[in-house]
């Protein structure tokens, strides 16, 4: 059975946050493999070390992939035209990372809505690990909807 | 680059997304897949062409951008990409040292030629190793 929701999305609407972890060493390893990213300092504790690290570390991008699997989740996957990310603190094994966004603007255009949001990735320690932007064009003539179907 | 419909299936499990766009026959690609290409499809003639000199042990990642023009690519399609270097300046760091930076852009195009994509990257390189925050 699917279920269609459908409704306006208006400047200043919030996202529910999401919660992502905590993130053990096989999570980063998943996204290492999964990327192509093996660049050892994110798989190889002594090799981080020898680096000067206390450790592994996870990989900016992988943060970068779960605030656009949130992102995605709240506005369409297919609906995105931009995501913008700024790297701001690692991310470490152990850490829990809650994910926030906000509409800034919507504009009509294209026989749709043009939708800017500000996204944010913080760790348990309240320090952003990641923050963005992101571009999403939603289908519809007058006010943007989201429409989300679940099956 | 083919877009592959099991690596968008393995991708979005290691992003931790369930979202059903990027399941079934004919899958979307998640926003930040296009980070395989360079891994996965890039060749070493094309790396060093494209080499931006900085040191990999002092380089930090400071900002990532995806641009889609439509609707972003899908499992099946077939992609040409290019990179090149689109600035490089240096900044006076606020604990001393001088910080390079480098933006390099990947431009995407499908079998007609037609602009789909673009990832954008920012690197920027210290005056000594980087240290934990």
């Amino acid at each position: 059975m699917t279920t269609t929701e459908t409704r306006a999305v208006t400047v200043g609407d919030k996202a529910t946050e999401h919660t992502f972890g905590p993130l053990t060493i096989t999570d980063i390893v998943r996204y290492a493999g999964a990327s192509g990213d093996m660049n050892p300092l994110h798989h190889d504790e002594a090799a981080a070390k020898a680096a000067g690290f206390a450790g592994i570390f996870s990989i900016g991008m992988f943060q970068a992939g779960l605030l656009a699997t949130f992102a995605a989740n709240w506005l369409g996957a297919e609906n995105v035209r931009r995501f913008t990310t700024r790297f701001k603190e690692q991310v470490w094994p152990g850490d829990t990372l809650t994910c926030t966004g906000e509409v800034t603007d919507v504009h009509a255009g294209d026989g749709g809505s043009t939708v800017e949001i500000t996204l944010t990735c913080t760790r348990q320690t309240g320090g952003v690990a990641i923050d963005g932007s992101a571009e999403f064009w939603l289908p519809g003539p007058e006010t943007a909807e989201i429409v989300r179907s679940y099956t | 680059m083919p877009v592959e419909r099991g690596k968008i299936r393995e991708f979005a499990k290691a992003t931790m997304s369930d979202n059903q766009a990027y399941q079934g026959a004919n899958p979307v690609i998640p926003p930040t897949f296009l980070t395989t290409a360079g891994f996965f499809w890039q060749t070493a003639e094309s790396k060093e062409a494209g080499a931006h000199g900085l040191d990999p042990k002092r380089t930090l990642h400071a900002e990532q951008e995806y641009i889609f023009h439509g609707e972003p690519p899908r499992a099946g399609d077939e992609l040409t990409a290019q990179a090149r270097i689109l600035d490089r300046y240096t900044k006076e760091g606020r604990r001393g040292g001088t910080l390079t930076f480098v933006e390099t852009v990947v431009e995407f195009r499908d079998k007609t030629g037609r602009l789909v994509a673009e990832q954008r990257s920012t690197g920027v390189q210290t005056s000594h190793a980087p240290k934990e925050a």
